[in-house]
Order: C-alpha cells, then sequence, then structure tokens
C-alpha cells in the first residue's frame, strides 16, 4: 500500500537518453514527504534536469519506480500523464516562464485547463487568482495585464501563483531564483514558502546555489542521490 | 480559453500573420474576382439576345455569325441578298423578322442599319425591350437613335449631329449625310449600347456617292434628292427571326441551310452559344487553374510563416506541455491558428472583393461593356471559401505535425 505521507517516491531509477550513449542517469532512492521543503544542489550536467523530466513524467526510466502522490508514473498511458502532472505538480522555471502575449489571468489558470480535478478544488478562479496574486504581493490590475509587459520579478510571482492555484501536492521549481536580484529573490522565496506551508504543499527546488539551504527543511546533492554515467560521445 | 490563446498568439506575431492573412486576402479575391467575372461575362452573354428563334447570315461559322450579328464582334465575310431576306421573311414559319445591315462606324462604336421593329422584336434579359430614356426612334431618313454608353463616352444629346465613317477603320467619313440624334436608348448591358442604330435605308443613303469602297470624285448628292430616292438595300449582313411555332424552328433552320439560290446559314443562339463556351472553356479552365494556384501559393505561405515560427515558439510549447497539455493540444493549436489566418483572410478577401466590385463595377461595364452584378456570395463561393479555410487547416498539419513531434522530444525542458 502507497505511503500517504510519499509525494515523491523514486526506486533504483535508470534513464538513459535514447540513442545517445554519452549521459545515463541513476537514482536508486530518493523520497519525497509532504509539506517537505527541499533543495537540490548540483552542478551544470549533473543530470538534475533529466531527473525533473522523469519526475513530471515526460520521459520514462527504462527501468525502476517513479511514484508522484503514489502513483507509478509508468503504470500511465502519455495522455494520462500529462493530465496527471497537470493535476499533481505545479511547475516554475528558470525564465521565460509565462506565454508573453497572454494575459495574467489566463496564464495562472492554464494548468487548470488541462486538470479538471485540480479546476474542481477552486471555487471561484478569478477570485483564486486574484486572492494569489495579492498573496504573492501582485497588484490587482496585474491581473488583466500582458504578461510581457511585466517585470522579471513579477514574472517569477505569476509563475508561482500559476503553480500553486488549485493546490497540487508537490511543486518543482527550477532555479526560479537565477535571474532576480538579491532582495526580489529573498521575498519570492518567502512568498513561496509561506504558500507552500499554507497548503501543505511540498517544495522541490533545484538551484546551484547552496547560500539558499538554510532556508529549507532539506538539502540534497545530486552527487549524493545519484550516479552520472559519462561515454565517449 | 484555448481559443484566446490562439488569437493572443496570432497577435503577438502582428506583422507576419498580418501579411500571410492579405497574401490569403488577395489570393481569394482574386479568385472569386475571376468567378464574378466567368460568371458575369456568361450571363451577359446568354442576357444578350432573347426571344430570338433563329439568327441568319451568310455561310460562315455559327460562332462567327453568332457574334458579328449580336456581338458586333468580327466581321460578315458575306452578305444576305435582299431578295433571299425577302424570301425568308415570306416563308410561313416566319413569325418576324429583322435585318440587320453592319459595316460602317462612328468614332470607336459600330453604326447599325435596321427597321423600326428591332425595337419592338429585339429582346435583351429574359425578355426585357428596349426603351428609350431621351427623344424618340428615327423619323426622318438622317435620324439615329444611338445606345446609352455612346450618348455617355460621347457626350451626345438629343439634336447632336453625327457622321459616321466608312469601314470600321477608315479615315473616309460620309460627312455630306450627317445624321442627328434623334433617341438615347435605355442601358441594356448589351452591346446595343455601344451602337449607333439608323434605318437600313439611311446605309444605302450614305452610300449613294460611293462605289467599290471610295467616293466618287466630285460627287456630292444632296440630302433631300436622296430622300426622294428608291433606297432598297441590295443585301444586308444578317437577320433575326421569330418562329410561329417552335416546333418549326429546326425545319425553317434546315431549310434555310440548304437554300439553294446562296449559301445561308441559319444559327440557334442559344446552340451557338453553347458552343462559343465549349471553345473559350479551355481558357476559361486555365484561368481558374492559375487563380486557384495563386490561393494555393498563399496558403503554403502561410505554411512556411507557421514553420518558420516554430523554432522561437519552442518555448511556448514547452510552457504548454508543462502545464499539462498532450502534444496533440499543440497540434490543434497550430492548426486552429491557421484556421483562423485562412478564415481571416477569406473573409478579408471576400470584403477586397465586394469592395472592387462596387469601385470597379461601372470602370469595367463603361471599358468592356461587362455587368458585374453585386449579388449576395453563391453558394459555390461559400464553398470556395470554407475550402480555403479547410485546405488551411489540411496545409497547417505540416508545421504542426513537426511542432507534435518537437514538443515530443523536448518535453518541458527547452533551453533557448
Amino acid at each position: 500500500m502507497a505511503d500517504t505521507a510519499l509525494v515523491l517516491q523514486l526506486d533504483d531509477v535508470r534513464y538513459r537518453w535514447p540513442g545517445r550513449t554519452s549521459f545515463g542517469l541513476n537514482v536508486p532512492k530518493l523520497l519525497l514527504q509532504r509539506a517537505e521543503t527541499v533543495l537540490l544542489l548540483g552542478e551544470s550536467g549533473s543530470g538534475k534536469s533529466t531527473l525533473l523530466s522523469l519526475i513530471c513524467g515526460t520521459i520514462i526510466a527504462q527501468s525502476g519506480r517513479v511514484a508522484v502522490a503514489g502513483e507509478d508514473l509508468a503504470s500511465l498511458s502519455p495522455g494520462m500523464r500529462d493530465r496527471f502532472r497537470a493535476e499533481q505538480i505545479g511547475l516554475i522555471f528558470q525564465q521565460f516562464n509565462l506565454l508573453p502575449f497572454a494575459s495574467v489571468m489566463d496564464n495562472i489558470l492554464l494548468p487548470l485547463r488541462f486538470a479538471p480535478r485540480r479546476r474542481n478544488r477552486v471555487k471561484d478562479l478569478k477570485a483564486e487568482a486574484n486572492r494569489l496574486c495579492h498573496d504573492l504581493g501582485l497588484p490587482e490590475e496585474a491581473l488583466t495585464t500582458r504578461a510581457g509587459a511585466l517585470s522579471v520579478g513579477q514574472q517569477q510571482r505569476v509563475a508561482a501563483a500559476r503553480a500553486l492555484i488549485g493546490t497540487p501536492p508537490l511543486i518543482i521549481a527550477d532555479e526560479p531564483t537565477s535571474s532576480l536580484d538579491a532582495a526580489t529573490q529573498a521575498t519570492f522565496l518567502e512568498l513561496l514558502f509561506a504558500q507552500s506551508r499554507a497548503h501543505d504543499t511540498t517544495l522541490l527546488m533545484v538551484s546551484h546555489d547552496a547560500r539558499l539551504s538554510p532556508q529549507f527543511d532539506r538539502v540534497i546533492h545530486m552527487a549524493d542521490i545519484a550516479q552520472t554515467e559519462r561515454g565517449i560521445t | 480559453m484555448i481559443l484566446r490563446l490562439a488569437f493572443g498568439s496570432l497577435i503577438a506575431r502582428a506583422l507576419t500573420v498580418c501579411m500571410t492573412i492579405l497574401a490569403i486576402a488577395l489570393s481569394v479575391a482574386l479568385f472569386l474576382g475571376v468567378e464574378k467575372v466567368r460568371t458575369g461575362a456568361k450571363a451577359s452573354f446568354a442576357d444578350t439576345i432573347s426571344g430570338t428563334d433563329l439568327i441568319i447570315g451568310a455561310r460562315s461559322g455559327t460562332v462567327q455569325l453568332l457574334l458579328y450579328s449580336v456581338f458586333r464582334i468580327g466581321n460578315a465575310t458575306n452578305n444576305l441578298t435582299w431578295e433571299s431576306y425577302q424570301d425568308i421573311a415570306q416563308r410561313p414559319e416566319v413569325d418576324w423578322i429583322v435585318p440587320i445591315s453592319l459595316g460602317d462606324s462612328h468614332r470607336q462604336f459600330r453604326v447599325m442599319g435596321t427597321t423600326p421593329a428591332f425595337f419592338d422584336r429585339y429582346k435583351y434579359r429574359s425578355g426585357q425591350s428596349l426603351a428609350v430614356q431621351d427623344g424618340a426612334i428615327m423619323v426622318d431618313l438622317f435620324d439615329t437613335v444611338i445606345g446609352a454608353d455612346v450618348a455617355t463616352t460621347l457626350g451626345y444629346k438629343i439634336g447632336d449631329p453625327i457622321v459616321v465613317a466608312h469601314g470600321l477603320a477608315s479615315f473616309s467619313e460620309h460627312k455630306d449625310q450627317p445624321f442627328r440624334v434623334s433617341g438615347i436608348l435605355e442601358k441594356t448591358g448589351t452591346p446595343v449600347d455601344r451602337t449607333v442604330i439608323v434605318s437600313l435605308q439611311a446605309i444605302e443613303a450614305i452610300h449613294v456617292d460611293w462605289k467599290s469602297g471610295a467616293q466618287i470624285p466630285g460627287q456630292s448628292t444632296p440630302a433631300d434628292v436622296i430622300r426622294q430616292m428608291d433606297l432598297k438595300p441590295q443585301a444586308v449582313t444578317a437577320a433575326l427571326v421569330g418562329v410561329k411555332s417552335r416546333l418549326q424552328v429546326f425545319k425553317l433552320q434546315r431549310s434555310i441551310n440548304e437554300y439553294p439560290q446562296e449559301p445561308l446559314l441559319a444559327i440557334l443562339p442559344g446552340v451557338a452559344l453553347q458552343e462559343l463556351w465549349q471553345i473559350v472553356g479551355i481558357a476559361e479552365t486555365a484561368l481558374i487553374g492559375v487563380s486557384a494556384m495563386v490561393v494555393v501559393t498563399a496558403l503554403i505561405g502561410m505554411m512556411a510563416t507557421i514553420f518558420s515560427s516554430l523554432n522561437e515558439r519552442r518555448r511556448e510549447m514547452a510552457i504548454f506541455r508543462a502545464m499539462g497539455a498532450r502534444p496533440r493540444v499543440i497540434l490543434g493549436l497550430l492548426v486552429l491558428e491557421a484556421v483562423l489566418m485562412a478564415a481571416l483572410g477569406a473573409a478579408l478577401g471576400l470584403a477586397l472583393l465586394y469592395a472592387g466590385l462596387f469601385i470597379g463595377q461601372p470602370l469595367i461595364d463603361s471599358a468592356f461593356g461587362l455587368w458585374l452584378p453585386i449579388e449576395p456570395p453563391t453558394m459555390r463561393e461559400v464553398w470556395v471559401l470554407l475550402g480555403v479555410v479547410v485546405a488551411g487547416a489540411f496545409v497547417s498539419l505540416v508545421p504542426a505535425l513537426r511542432a507534435y513531434r518537437m514538443s515530443l522530444a523536448d518535453g518541458m525542458m527547452v533551453r533557448i
């Protein structure tokens, strides 16, 4: 029976990119608990992006098990995996996070378009988007603004609101603060922590920056959880 | 929301999208324009003569006789003698007969000699009769009735003098026997609008002093003297015939075609028109083919635009994928954008066509005598517009499938 306190579970996962003998990733064990905030540190080329793709189900491990909220991703069809991702995972990228031509409101509500159960958890879409924007320090009038017209810091807050809406159990943030200045970085992280704690959401944040470590419940290094295989290209 | 996002994405690339839409619009306007001209020309030709059962002339080609007698295009190779004309007129099957004598001109307009019966018997556009907008039909020998386009183009009014030139492209004029405009006809949209109509006797009258195509030197008979002369025609160019019973048409046609005294030809106008369409059918098909290729080219241009935008839009597709969109949503989004562009292009093309018709209708009418009616789109045109949208969707499948494969390969991790 699945452990309901576990949001993410990787067991003896092995992945090699098709047609490429140069790189492979092995993750013997990785467990993330509900409401846990985890910082994943790793150098460039350590396999962070591959790990995130495995967790999000856009690629499937050749062996081993990747389970999100107790569901083995390999047991789902590609279409079901896409929907499962929309239902269970909120994503924040480093930059170019939003559809620049769409309004802030449309950007925030976009994942709900593909996740009916997550959508059903939100009673009033506009009110919830408005609340998140307010909690993340965005002015109310920003909702109707074109996302491309916002500053980088504001865009990251919108991305955070989009990841948080409908309270998915897992939020993955891929270096979300790397393009922000120090002050904005600190504010953004505070807001993100506050929101994830308020909704018992698990936060897995990927970064190069070890200085962020004290703010997280747990810090893991790619080198400790994964072995990468490098061959001749 | 997806439709709104598709619109938003198009607006974000406004310049290239507008150019693509404009290219589609122009090609659609051209295609529908060719259709309008084609159907307009057919309708215009078909409307030119109505209620005439047979056209008789000297033996030549069926289409040639139709063209020179009705449309004033080309020339007769020979005439129909007055004796033969009268003989045919006496036949029991003949209800009415109207002679036509062509050969002279005034400025760029043809001069036609006929009898007053022409104004009663000539029908166009499903049986409409000629009507005089100003003045009256000929009373005096040197009276003339002019078509609406002649009056408009040359600025003629009742009482103005007209000097007829000998032949069609001649510098010799019948200066000694000028005509007077006695009537101006209402516009008909037929070659009558571009015709100077005189009496059959007047054609003889202006040639009294002429022999072998040239004026006899030093000879100029006064008009009053000519009026006293017996101006019985020697020959006419053609004759329009109505029969008493439709059942007798073929019998009369056969007997005229086998006329022993001189080689004659009798044609059914509708059949001759069909032959004409068959002749021009190849050119017509080629014209439609060329304009269809222009539409295809515009759609391929749209495909190229979508293709060229794919790389810069990989981040956008990755965001959709990260938010849970299946690759087929990406495919659908690109097809939807193409459908929107094609639909906007088709709608704009239709608008351009009607704007062009409003502006060009009087110009085309005066320049070519071709009346293009401004009517709501026909079902055929609606199908063409729908076809453009569907073809746009099909064409976009090529870049959309590439985007589908790219989004599968990229997933949500694109570093640009």
